[in-house]
């Protein structure tokens, strides 16, 4: 056994010390910023634990944006995004894991490759394209563009999830005569229900929490999603209101924490697992 | 479905051969047409546009006009001054990324105490939307009301100043944001090489006497290489690529403000809209 010597292990908890406060730091002054009342944000001398503590924020948010209709919108355009997503990258990471054909190289070299796509290169065709198919200032375009740009990562994940499944199973499937349409439907695809679950909530957190597409393809306020309507609140000269604010950004983290934590041990898997080559 | 299957009816009870790729084709086609349409039809429809003479709000028919952008570009010194601030501000961020998240990975590997508190915070700017990430910083950084100008006052360390909006604090100010919020990526996966690392080895080195930097340089480095390689890479790829970041942060703030490469199209649109002078960047920018 290795011995670590007490000045060592004293110097890293200093060093682990410091690395919690830079991480938890700028969330804590969020969450300190939300239930402050106007007057201590004004105060030039502002504490990190509010003196007069208010949900008064909260309400102002509610009121000065249309913060429930974005919700909303964001609710619509991730559930879509993140269930289309998954129904049509399952059968493909069943291809691509599967059957080593060109198709399936081609299509990892798109994983690959999809990763280094600068957004100013593909966001004038894309809008050109969509505006000819009548989809800007659309959700349903908007759910589109996710759906393809959760793709690489679903299909990463899915592809390890894929391999990890017994190939006996689809032997003796089509053994028995089944297609490889029926044994991936009634053979592989029940076994991969719990990395589909995860896919498909990291792709609802993709798209919930998405900016650049969201502020170009979407024109109008009663379409904008979360992010873009809290990006109206800095304003035009970068003059915040601060509490709503902090009291509306707070909000719209909580989804994607929750989630977050749920899946966190599952990303991190599927990462691992399809990053192994079979 | 039952036209796909029909013609595969056949190979039942010929086990060995490969069945016809009509199956195969039916399970990919799904995704593969939005995938074309959308994402790989619009890369090479942008890297077409620049060799045309494309225009917002133009109708005419675009011409083929060859490298001519390219060369207008070679002495576009707007555009060659954002790259500039890019490249400073991809180098900036991944380089302390990679070196504070090792740092953070190898504490998680030794046996310490509150080891779940940091994973539990790591979580924050994994899951945060770059937008309410910005809006959090913009909070630290403000000059008023900010935690980092009371800390700094209450430290004896001066008044304080305007950090995102000063010229020499801006790029910086928005260069921790960007560790800030990619470090937790890279140390999960920089400790899932770490945790591949053979134990009995690090404890042969001990006891053959090598110190603490020498077992580190000849075990710990050699196992964890290519993770780190990978996601330096791709580090580097997304912090260049990165937009809503440095949108937000530095919105609403003047001409001082770091300006990449990913943000100028925005940019651009304000400063040059009725500039006749095609961009390759910014050419068809809202049509």
């Amino acid at each position: 056994m290795m011995r670590t010597k007490k000045s060592t292990r004293a110097a890293q908890y200093v060093a682990l010390a410091a690395y919690l406060v830079f991480l938890a730091f700028p969330f804590l002054w969020l969450i300190s910023t939300a239930f402050k009342p106007a007057r201590e944000l004004g105060s030039l001398h502002p504490t990190w634990i509010p003196k007069d503590p208010t949900l008064d924020n909260f309400r102002q948010a509610f009121d000065e944006q249309p913060l429930l209709q974005a919700a909303g919108n964001s609710l619509v355009a991730a559930v879509s995004a993140a269930l289309i997503a998954v129904v049509i990258a399952t059968p493909m990471a069943y291809v691509m894991a599967r059957h080593r054909t060109r198709l399936a190289k081609a299509a990892t070299g798109w994983v690959v490759i999809s990763q280094a796509f600068p957004f100013v290169l593909i966001i004038i065709p894309l809008f050109l394209i969509l505006k000819n198919l009548h989809l800007i200032n659309s959700l349903l375009g908007l759910v589109m563009v996710y759906v393809v740009w959760s793709l690489p990562f679903a299909l990463w994940m899915l592809v390890g999830y894929v391999r990890a499944v017994p190939a006996e199973l689809e032997e003796a499937a089509a053994v028995d005569g089944a297609g490889r349409v029926r044994t991936f439907v009634s053979v592989v695809a029940p076994l991969l229900a719990p990395g589909v679950v995860a896919t498909a909530m990291f792709a609802f957190i993709t798209a919930w929490n998405e900016f650049f597409f969201a502020l170009v393809l979407l024109k109008t306020p009663e379409k904008q999603t979360l992010p873009v309507i809290l990006n109206r609140f800095i304003g035009a000269e970068g003059v915040a209101d601060l509490g709503p604010l902090a009291a509306a950004a707070f909000l719209a983290t909580i989804p994607s924490l929750v989630i977050f934590a749920i899946i966190q041990k599952r990303i991190t898997g599927g990462m691992l697992a399809g990053a192994v080559k079979a | 479905m039952t036209l796909a299957t029909a013609p595969k009816r056949p190979t039942r009870g010929r086990p060995g051969r490969p069945p016809a790729d009509h199956g195969a084709w039916f399970l990919v086609l799904p995704a593969l047409i939005p995938i074309l349409v959308l994402s790989v039809g619009p890369l090479l429809y942008g890297i077409a546009l620049a060799f045309t003479d494309s225009q917002s709000g133009r109708t005419e028919p675009t011409q083929w006009i060859g490298a001519l952008n390219f060369q207008d570009l070679l002495h576009d010194t707007l555009f060659w001054d954002s790259f500039r601030i890019g490249l400073l501000w991809a180098v900036g961020v991944t380089v302390p990324q990679f070196l504070l998240a090792l740092g953070l990975a190898l504490l998680l590997n030794q046996n310490l105490r509150f080891r779940w508190l940091a994973r539990a915070l790591a979580i924050i700017p994994l899951a945060m939307p770059e937008v309410v990430v910005g809006i959090m910083w913009r909070l630290v950084y403000h000059p008023d009301a900010g935690v980092l100008n009371e800390t700094l006052a209450d430290l004896g360390l001066g008044d304080g100043k305007d950090w995102l909006t000063g010229t020499g604090t801006a790029l910086l100010a928005v260069i921790v944001v960007g560790v800030w919020a990619g470090m937790p990526q890279t140390t999960v996966a920089l400790l899932a090489g770490l945790q591949n690392t053979p134990r009995e080895l690090h404890e042969a080195a001990a006891m053959d006497g090598a110190g603490a930097w020498r077992r580190f340089r000849t075990v710990t480095w050699p196992a964890i290489r290519p993770v780190a390689l990978a996601i330096t890479a791709l580090n580097f790829i997304w912090n260049f690529n990165s937009f809503a970041l440095v949108y937000v942060l530095t919105q609403g703030a003047p001409a001082a403000a770091p300006a990449c490469p990913c943000s100028s199209p925005t940019k651009k649109r304000s400063a040059t809209a009725s500039s006749a002078t095609p961009r390759p960047w910014a050419a068809s920018w809202s049509p």
